[in-house]
C-alpha cells in the first residue's frame, strides 16, 4: 500500500504542537498509523520543537526550593508509576474474540468499538450508511461513512474544513483517486463531488466542522429529522 | 535564534495570584526562602543530556536527574508560560512535566538521540492533560499499523545523526520561517491568529511552514 495523499504540513504542525482538537486529531492520527512518510515528518516537527526548546532563554533559573519540592515528590511517589514502558503493555483491543483486526487502525478502532465486521451501520438512504462517532470535541462532527460503489458521497457539505480518510475501497474527486490511507483536506472554497469508485464500496472517515446551531425553533425541531 | 519571555517568573509569583488552576496537587512556595538560592543552569550538549537521561532511566540516578532539571526546568517553565500566559500554572505544569520525565525516563530510547524533542512531547502532553483535552495517537503495536520499511541498519548512529542534522538545518532556516514555527509551537495560536499578529496573509504563514519542513525533510532524506 502506498499512500499518495498526505497530511498537509500546516495541519500536521497543529497536531505536533498539540493545538489540534480531538475530532480532527482522530483523522490525523489514523492516517499516521497507515503512513510512515507522515510519521517521519511528525518526528522532524517534534525534533524542531525540541531544538527551539533548547534555544529558549529564561531569566529565571530553578532554585534550591524548586529542586527540594521536586526531589521530595519523585522519591516519595509509589514506584508503581515508573514501571515498564506503556507501549509494551498488552492493550485490550476491540478485536479480541473477533479475530485479528485488519481494516480499521487505532486510534479510530477504539472509538468505533471494533473493526468493520462488528459495526452497526445506520442507513442514510440511497444505499449509503453512517456511524456517528462521539467525541468530547464539540467543534467537529466525526462520522464513518459507507458509500456504495459508483455513488456520490451523500449529504456533502461545502462549508468549513473537511477531512476525509479512506479506509476501504476508493473514491474519485475530479481527476484524483483517493484509496486506503489517503487523506483529502478540503475547505469551504473547494467545490467538489467525491464519488465512490466502481467495483467496491468505499468506507471513509469524515470529519467536518460541527453543524451550525440554528436559532429558529422550527429549524431546531426538524434538524434531527433532516440530520443537518 | 534565542528569545526570552517578557513576564518575570519571580515577580509574578510574589503577586500571590489566587488563580484557579486545573492542578492542585503541587504545592509550591510562593516566596523565596532566605536559604533559597538559584541553581545555575548547566551548559550541556545533547549527547551529555542523552547520557544523563539514560542514567535516570537505567539507574534511577537522582544526581543525573537534578542536572536535567537545572537545564530543562527553566526552559519548560518558559514554554508553559508562553502557552498558558499564567505563571502559577506554568510553574505547576513544569513540576508535572519534570515528574513525568522522571517516571518515564525508562521509556526514553537513547538510540533516537533526541532528548529535547522527547521532553517537548512530554510537556505538550502534560498541558493537554491539564486542560482535560484529548489528543488521540496511533499505536505501533496495532496489527493494522503500517510499519516503516526504511532499513534498520545502524539505527543508533542514524538516530543520533538525524537529531544533529535537524539541529544544523534549523540553524539555516530564515528568521521569518523560524518565527512562524516558534509561534506555532509556543503560542496557543491558530495560523490565522499568527497571520494577524505578524501582519501577513494566511497563505504566507502556510507557505513558510511548508518551506521550513521541505528543507528539514530534504536534509533528513538526503542521507537515507
Amino acid at each position: 500500500m502506498n499512500v499518495k495523499h498526505h497530511i498537509s504540513d500546516e495541519l500536521l504542525l497543529d497536531y505536533a504542537a498539540g493545538n489540534l482538537s480531538e475530532g480532527w486529531s482522530i483523522a490525523v492520527a489514523t492516517h499516521l498509523a497507515l503512513c510512515p512518510s507522515c510519521r517521519r515528518t511528525l518526528e522532524a516537527m517534534e525534533g524542531a520543537a525540541g531544538a527551539l526548546l533548547d534555544k529558549v532563554v529564561s531569566d529565571h533559573p530553578v532554585t534550591t526550593s524548586d529542586w527540594d519540592a521536586l526531589r521530595a515528590r519523585i522519591t516519595s511517589e509509589a514506584p508503581a508509576a515508573m514501571t515498564a514502558p506503556s507501549s509494551v503493555k498488552a492493550k485490550p483491543t476491540a478485536s479480541t474474540g473477533q479475530g485479528v483486526a485488519s481494516v480499521i487502525p487505532e486510534p479510530l478502532r477504539s472509538y468505533l468499538g471494533g473493526d468493520v465486521e462488528t459495526l452497526k451501520w445506520q442507513a442514510l438512504g440511497r444505499g449509503a450508511y453512517q456511524i456517528r462517532i462521539p467525541t468530547s470535541d464539540r467543534a467537529t462532527q466525526v462520522r464513518l461513512l459507507k458509500i456504495p460503489a459508483g455513488k456520490p458521497v451523500p449529504e456533502h457539505t461545502h462549508e468549513g474544513r473537511e477531512l476525509t480518510l479512506v479506509l476501504a475501497g476508493s473514491f474519485r474527486d475530479g481527476d484524483e483517486v483517493f484509496a486506503r490511507g489517503d487523506l483529502e483536506e478540503a475547505d469551504g472554497s473547494l467545490l467538489h463531488t467525491p464519488t465512490a469508485t466502481e467495483g467496491e464500496d468505499c468506507i471513509c472517515l469524515a470529519v467536518t466542522e460541527a453543524p451550525l446551531k440554528f436559532s429558529s425553533w422550527i429549524v431546531r425541531m426538524i434538524q434531527p429529522i433532516l440530520r443537518i | 535564534m534565542s528569545f526570552s519571555i517578557s513576564i518575570s517568573a519571580r515577580t509574578c509569583h510574589n503577586e500571590k495570584k489566587a488563580g484557579v488552576s486545573p492542578l492542585s496537587r503541587v504545592k509550591h512556595g510562593l516566596k523565596m526562602k532566605r536559604t533559597d538560592r538559584n541553581l545555575p543552569e548547566p551548559d550541556l550538549s545533547q549527547e551529555e543530556l542523552c547520557s544523563l537521561l539514560a542514567a535516570v532511566g537505567a539507574e534511577r540516578s537522582v544526581t543525573a536527574f537534578e542536572t536535567i532539571f537545572r537545564y530543562y526546568g527553566p526552559r519548560v517553565r518558559s514554554f508553559m508560560a508562553m502557552k498558558t500566559r499564567d505563571m502559577q500554572l506554568a510553574e505547576e505544569l513544569m513540576q508535572e512535566t519534570m515528574t513525568a520525565v522522571w517516571n518515564k525516563a525508562v521509556q526514553f530510547d537513547p538510540s533516537r538521540g533526541n532528548v529535547s524533542s522527547w521532553i517537548f512531547t512530554i510537556a505538550r502532553n502534560q498541558r493537554i492533560d491539564a486542560f482535560r483535552r484529548k489528543r488521540p495517537v496511533f499505536d505501533e503495536n496495532d496489527p493494522v499499523f503500517v510499519a516503516d520499511n526504511a532499513p534498520l541498519a545502524d539505527v543508533e548512529l542514524e538516530g543520533r545523526q538525524d537529531a544533529e542534522l535537524l539541529r544544523q538545518a534549523m540553524e539555516t532556516l530564515p528568521a521569518e520561517q523560524l518565527d512562524v514555527l516558534r509561534r506555532a509551537f509556543f503560542d496557543e495560536a491558530s495560523h490565522s491568529t499568527i497571520a494577524e499578529d505578524m501582519g501577513i496573509p494566511l497563505g504566507t504563514v502556510k507557505s513558510r511552514i511548508r518551506l521550513a519542513f521541505d528543507k528539514l525533510r530534504t536534509t533528513l532524506e538526503g542521507r537515507r
